[in-house]
């Protein structure tokens, strides 16, 4: 398994390279939203809307960090379960998201846009909060500030560590590496 | 009669509350380097690393340990000779939980069901608390207190078997649980498996199973051998820290069962995730 260090926006020719089980380090710009805010992104693709950010080789970071200190950028900032925005991730990824950060497995429809669109799903150390947190430099609300936690966020990240879960191929590391370990009775 | 005074209860519950966000308590923090240790797979024993060292931060910067802080949950035992002088032992409890949580950065993570709106604005931050009193002997109060993520929660099941599912129908049930939660609720998870009283008391046993440390066995060797027949069954589903794949999903298995009705066998599994943030104070 290889280690690969990567800057936003994606390319195709980035992620086709990954495999299932590659550790990443993520730099650059990536943006966060949780459920509702997926909700209303995905809406606004379906109307024909214009999206408060680029989605052409966007990394969506399923996140709610808790509030900032003063004279921090952001909180702690683990992953949420992503099996809750399997329904949008499909929609994002044909419309140029190129990648997905969560923890815990996606559904066959997300594993199939990510063949077909050249994206991958990573996977953060949930409860890592702390940790992932101070990878973040710089934060900032870009749209549904109502949304508390939820909101969507422009995040600069540097050294973000990431494992790739769900790969161009079709590979899923949670099957390969609990098919390696599983112990039969 | 002995009193309290309301407002050092409200500071008791704060501090418990701020110290949890950022202090992995110990038994947790120890039963996690046994799993480093013991891991077979090289990419589920760099989680755990990460785990710790994100622990490490988190107590030495006063950082969230995880950005779901939780809904707090609190068990309580009121002796009957005590009273809190100057409002209700409820009111302290959320009083000291909103505190808690503003002060210490802790993210507000109660919504209303359909909605979803955050309550902060009509109810509290991160209130209502989910609170389970008792009235017991004496003149003290014993809070104990866990701050429960969602992500462990969503996984977790009762059922109310018939009798003759027994504990092969049992051991059984919890394994496909976890099996189906797979990397989800964070492993390496606890599991508090609750068994017998009735549909809602095996639900409130499951979770307050979660509340004991790691790393004791129950008092009742029987139920220790079941607990530890669990915990194998589960670590032979090879589902590993992060699901990624590794021999160490749980670190504990923690039974507590009662007397049930002679049609029924309930059962209620609720899992907790790596961070299991729980402690107690008796005032």
């Amino acid at each position: 398994m290889a280690t690969y260090t990567l800057t936003t926006p994606l390319t195709s020719e980035d992620t086709k390279k990954l495999v299932a089980g590659d550790t990443v380090l993520l730099n650059g710009t990536i943006f966060t939203a949780r459920d509702a805010a997926h909700s209303r992104l995905v809406a606004l693709i379906e109307a024909g809307e214009e999206l408060p950010f680029d989605l052409e080789g966007s990394i969506i970071y399923f996140v709610g960090p808790t509030p900032p200190k003063p004279g921090d950028p952001i909180g702690s900032a683990g992953p949420t379960t992503s099996y809750r925005m399997d329904s949008f991730s499909p929609t994002m990824l044909k419309n140029g998201s190129k990648g997905m950060i969560g923890k815990g497995k996606r559904n066959q429809a997300v594993k199939d846009a990510c063949v077909e669109y050249d994206g991958i799903y990573f996977g953060a150390t949930g409860g890592a909060g702390a940790l992932l947190g101070k990878q973040i430099r710089s934060a900032e609300v870009i749209a549904y500030p109502e949304l508390g936690p939820e909101a969507v966020r422009k995040i600069t990240v540097e050294d973000f560590p990431v494992t790739v879960v769900n790969d161009t191929k079709g590979n899923d590391i949670y099957q390969i590496g609990r098919a390696q370990y599983e112990v039969k009775n | 009669m002995r009193e309290i005074e309301f407002d050092v209860v409200v500071k008791a519950v704060k501090d418990m509350i701020m110290h949890c966000g950022t202090d992995l308590p110990q038994d947790t923090y120890e039963a996690l380097e046994s799993a480093m240790e013991a891991e077979k797979s090289p990419v589920s024993k760099e989680v755990i690393r990460q785990i710790l060292e994100n622990a490490n931060i988190a107590k030495d910067e006063k950082r969230p340990l995880c950005q779901d802080t939780g809904l707090a949950v609190f068990f309580v035992n009121v002796g009957e000779e005590v009273r809190i002088n100057g409002g209700l032992l409820r009111d302290a409890i959320n009083k000291g939980t909103e505190e808690g949580y503003t002060e210490g950065y802790l993210r507000a993570s109660t919504c209303e069901p359909f909605s979803r709106a955050n309550l902060k604005d009509t109810v509290g931050y991160n209130l209502p608390a989910i609170i389970h009193f008792d009235i017991v002997s004496g003149d003290k109060i014993d809070i104990e207190y866990a701050a429960k993520g969602g992500g462990s929660e969503n996984v977790s099941r009762a059922c109310v078997f018939p009798p003759a599912a027994g504990k092969d129908g049992i051991v059984e049930y919890v394994k496909e649980v976890i099996s189906d939660a797979g990397g989800n609720p964070c492993p390496p998870i606890t599991v508090g498996v609750g068994i017998g009283g009735t549909f809602e008391k095996a639900c409130i046993s499951s979770k307050h199973a979660l509340f004991r440390d790691l790393e004791t066995k129950h008092k009742d060797p029987e139920m220790a051998e079941l607990e530890e027949r669990i915990l194998t069954e589960i670590n032979n589903l090879g589902i590993g820290a992060m699901g990624m794949g590794g021999t160490k999903t749980a670190l504990a298995v923690h039974i507590e069962s009662n007397p049930c009705h002679i049609a029924s066998l309930p059962v209620s599994v609720n899992v907790q995730c790596h961070s299991s943030r729980h402690t107690h104070i008796t005032i």
